[in-house]
């Protein structure tokens, strides 16, 4: 039996300045069926969603509802055709109670009837909620089942569901997948956003591929597999010209052991995590955006609160300031999705931005401009920056020449730890280039470096050794040259978790510690003290 | 003792209401996410257009009928008021400008305009007016102290008490209300469930500033007895104003209260001999306690007594 159609997208493109977040995808979901959207990060899923919720507009392509060319400029046209997103990040309101948030924006008149009618619809899915509940009250699970009755409530024929598992428990997922289940029995169309793929081969009839953008493949579920699936979604491997410095390495610099860090609504970005730096040696983190990489950074530079041990040449530096941690030789440089906001200041110089690393070595009240401007001048002529003087404000520069002065200044300060994350985000490949050189000429310095990245091809060629995290667990540490891309895709997606497949292997536990195994457990003790003195 | 306090009071009220306006127009705006500090200007723009409103009365009618003239103050008053407001939302809300700097600039606008095009007016036909402007209920004196304190007062007063009951029901009642709370606290939010959020903010902040304009006009008429513009310190009110909607928690019906509190403090030193100093020292109150509740709230982490959480931020839809 042909099924019918529900949505065809046709060639869409999306562009944000001059980048392509979409080209030309085609989509087609069918109506009665659950449709994955799998890709990795910056694959454009999100954003090829968002056109289909009238929050983004196309550039270029036609969609179509129920075979007819449908025009959708606003959220309120997205309804009108029966469509309805749950965007990863919630969008509700935190001050007002559920039945607030699900009326919200509704055209039609509210009456008593209207609460009998949501929660016709709740027990109908088998949803428990409580209509008067604020949603500052509510855990994550249930604001996500509010935002799901929204969107029925809504007569929603669509459902697109952006990551909804991301933050749920095994227990809630598997709920969430009934609900869906009966969704689809309902003849509704279901789109699930997702980069796990048990989940895209548990629930989908159907799964769509993108890649860096651009749609790759469309397969039905039950004629694939996992394996297939990695490969078109990381792609086949690229040879870069890339070297990787083959020095000796050192004993290790940095040792971190059982790390538990928490982000910032509290739930768990990082847990039990052990890991080493060794000097001359690049260790790559690859994993998916969100992993708990900014919060394991933040943590070892002390920004973040965190529970285990850390030491630095066998040194415990738990409980350090900021100050302290950079003073003995760890710089970290994260780039934002945004490129500013972390590290650099958008509308002060270059000079400016020199002295606010240095500031502390100022003698006297007032700033040595002087010194500033001779920093800012070597960096511009060390890593060839294009800045027309160095009093410019540094968001007038190109993204490029932002991250080379970022990445610069941290390296100018002699460190003998380097924490970079996603340091060629947005670049061209020469200024790429320019940033790896950097990178290799501090390994041959016998630096430590931990290298966050988002391209697998490049983590493959250019650091020594990769660490996977897959929901802030370590799924394994690896030698480059001892794994490929897929394996690689099927870690990071959680598919496989080396920790677990070989138990006996020791992940991220060095076996030339500085400290022997009893002055860990000493140290370990001595933290779990601090940390339960803090709690009390 | 009692004379006293009942005179106080009914200053107190009388004095509030300046307060009251502006309180009530602000809470409205800030409840679409927009800090207005352009209020003190908007309530000097309205005593303008009240001026305005007056002399054309006087060039048609001649004797006082209480009803027009009344209504020709409210009308331009309203009317020169919501010419602020649109200047202030065409920046913030099309041309997303920072709303700090764009309220300032209003009041400094605001201020500037009254005090120049103030000096023209006729101020015999003022202070005519004042007398009608300050009558409402007749025959409150038989009622004795109660009638003093709830019905001595003009119009304005009580028109200010329903308008916060109003706007309290607007904001908390009416499925209206509520979408314009949502896009204070989540403009993404309203925006993702189809609600117009700049339409809502232009609409929110045209109708707050045409009722925190009333204050202006409300001060210069009946408590200011029609002296004009030039001694008149609106502005100094209109941040009291401002400062009302913070102690107030956002919502109306405590401004109304907060307003007879904030009066109370403002007139008190008037009421007893103290020296020229120490009224300062009183006229610093009001603000202290504004600070008091601040602080009382943020450590007390009252949910619903939060600022809206967009509050002061522009809302572009395509913004990654």
């Amino acid at each position: 039996m042909e099924k019918e159609i529900a949505i065809k997208l046709v060639n869409i493109s999306k562009r944000f300045k001059n980048i392509y977040a979409n080209k030309n995808v085609n989509l087609t979901l069918y109506k009665g069926e659950v449709l994955s959207v799998l890709g990795e990060n910056g694959s454009g899923k999100t954003t090829l969603m968002n056109m289909l919720a009238g929050i983004y507009q196309p550039e270029e392509g036609e969609i179509y509802v129920n075979g007819e060319l449908a025009s959708i400029h606003s959220p309120k046209d997205s309804f009108k055709y029966g469509i309805g997103m749950v965007h990863q990040h919630f969008k509700l309101v935190d001050v007002f109670t559920a039945y607030e948030n699900i009326i919200l924006g509704l055209d039609r008149k509210t009456s008593k009837n209207t609460i009998n009618e949501i929660k016709a619809i709740a027990q109908r899915y088998g949803f428990e909620v409580d209509l008067k509940k604020k949603i500052h009250d509510m855990s994550v699970s249930e604001k996500q089942t509010v935002e799901i009755i929204k969107v029925l409530y809504k007569n929603a024929n669509v459902l697109i569901l952006d990551e909804p598992t991301a933050v749920l428990t095994p227990q809630e997922t598997n709920k969430l997948f009934n609900v869906i289940k009966k969704m689809r029995e309902d003849n509704k169309s279901i789109i699930i956003i997702t980069h796990k793929l048990n989940e895209v081969m548990e629930i989908s009839d159907r799964v769509t591929i993108l890649r860096k953008g651009e749609y790759i493949t469309t397969l039905n579920t039950n004629e694939t597999n996992e394996k297939e699936l990695t490969e078109y979604m990381v792609g086949k491997k690229i040879d870069l010209n890339l070297e990787r410095l083959r020095i000796q390495a050192t004993q290790p610099i940095l040792e971190i052991r059982d790390l538990n860090v928490l982000k910032d609504d509290g739930t768990v970005a990082i847990e039990h995590l052990d890991f080493y730096l060794r000097g001359g040696q690049i260790l790559g983190v690859a994993g998916i955006a969100g992993c708990g990489q900014k919060e394991m950074c933040e943590a070892i530079v002390g920004l973040r609160k965190f529970k285990g041990s850390i030491t630095h040449f066998g040194k415990s530096i738990v409980g350090f300031s900021p100050e302290k941690i950079k003073e003995i030789g760890i710089s970290m440089s994260f780039i934002p999705e945004d490129r500013l906001g972390l590290g650099l200041a958008p509308n002060l110089s270059i000079t400016d931005n020199m002295l606010l690393k240095t500031y502390n070595d100022n003698k006297g009240i007032f700033v040595d401009r002087t010194r500033g401007r001779k920093e800012a001048e070597d960096l511009i002529k060390r890593y060839n920056v294009v800045a027309p003087s160095t009093e410019v404000p540094v968001k007038n520069l190109s993204g490029g020449n932002i991250q080379k002065i970022l990445v610069g200044r941290e390296i100018g300060t002699n460190p003998n730890v380097i924490i970079t994350a996603y340091p060629v985000r947005g670049l061209d490949i020469n200024s790429s280039y320019m940033i790896y050189d950097i990178l290799n000429e501090e390994k041959a310095k016998n630096t430590a470096i931990l290298f966050i990245g988002e391209d697998l091809d490049v983590l493959m060629t250019f650091c020594d050794k990769i660490m996977v995290l897959c929901h802030g667990k370590n799924m394994g540490i690896i030698h480059t040259k001892n794994t490929n891309k897929e394996e690689i895709g099927l870690m990071m997606t959680g598919a496989l978790d080396l920790t677990q497949v070989k138990k006996e292997e020791k992940y991220g536990i060095a076996e030339d510690s500085r400290l022997s195994e009893d002055e860990w457990k000493k140290l370990r003790e001595e933290d779990q003290k601090n940390e339960d003195r803090e709690q009390s | 003792m009692a004379t006293f306090l009942i005179n106080l009071i009914t200053s107190a009220v009388a004095m509030g209401t300046v307060f009251l306006y502006g309180c009530v127009g602000e809470t409205l705006i800030e409840k679409g996410g927009n800090l207005n500090l352009g209020i003190p200007g908007v309530m000097c723009l309205g005593a303008l257009g009240g001026g305005v409103g007056v002399t054309l009365y006087y060039m048609i009618f001649e004797n006082e009928i209480w009803f027009f003239l009344i209504l020709f103050s409210l009308v331009f008053t309203m009317i020169f008021a919501m010419l602020g407001g649109l200047i202030y939302a065409f920046l913030t809300v099309t041309l997303k400008a920072n709303q700090n700097v764009t309220g300032l600039v209003l009041t400094t606008f605001g201020v500037g305009v009254m005090k120049f095009f103030g000096k023209n007016f006729n101020l015999i036909t003022f202070s005519q007016s004042s007398a009608i402007f300050k009558k409402f209920f007749v025959g409150y004196e038989a009622l004795g102290d109660f009638g003093k304190v709830f019905l001595s007062h003009g119009f304005y007063v009580y028109l200010a008490i329903v308008l916060a009951v109003l706007v309290s029901i607007f904001l908390n009642k009416t499925k209206t209300g509520l979408f314009l709370r949502s896009v204070g606290e989540s403009p993404q939010t309203a925006d993702s469930q189809g609600i117009n959020v700049d339409k809502y903010k232009y609409s929110a902040i045209l109708v707050g500033c045409a009722i925190a304009g009333l204050g202006g006009t409300y001060y210069v008429f009946d408590r200011f007895g029609g002296q004009g513009f030039s001694d008149a310190a609106i502005d100094a009110f209109g941040w009291l104003a401002v400062a009302l909607v913070i102690f107030s928690t956002w919502r109306p019906g405590i401004g109304i209260l907060g307003s007879i509190l904030f009066g109370g403090l403002y007139v008190l030193p008037y009421c007893i001999e103290i020296s020229k100093s120490q009224i300062k020292l009183f006229a610093m109150l009001p603000y202290i306690i504004t600070v008091l509740v601040l602080i009382l709230t943020s450590m007390l982490d009252a949910k619903n007594s939060q600022p809206p959480n967009s509050l002061g931020i522009n809302y572009f839809r395509e913004e990654r």
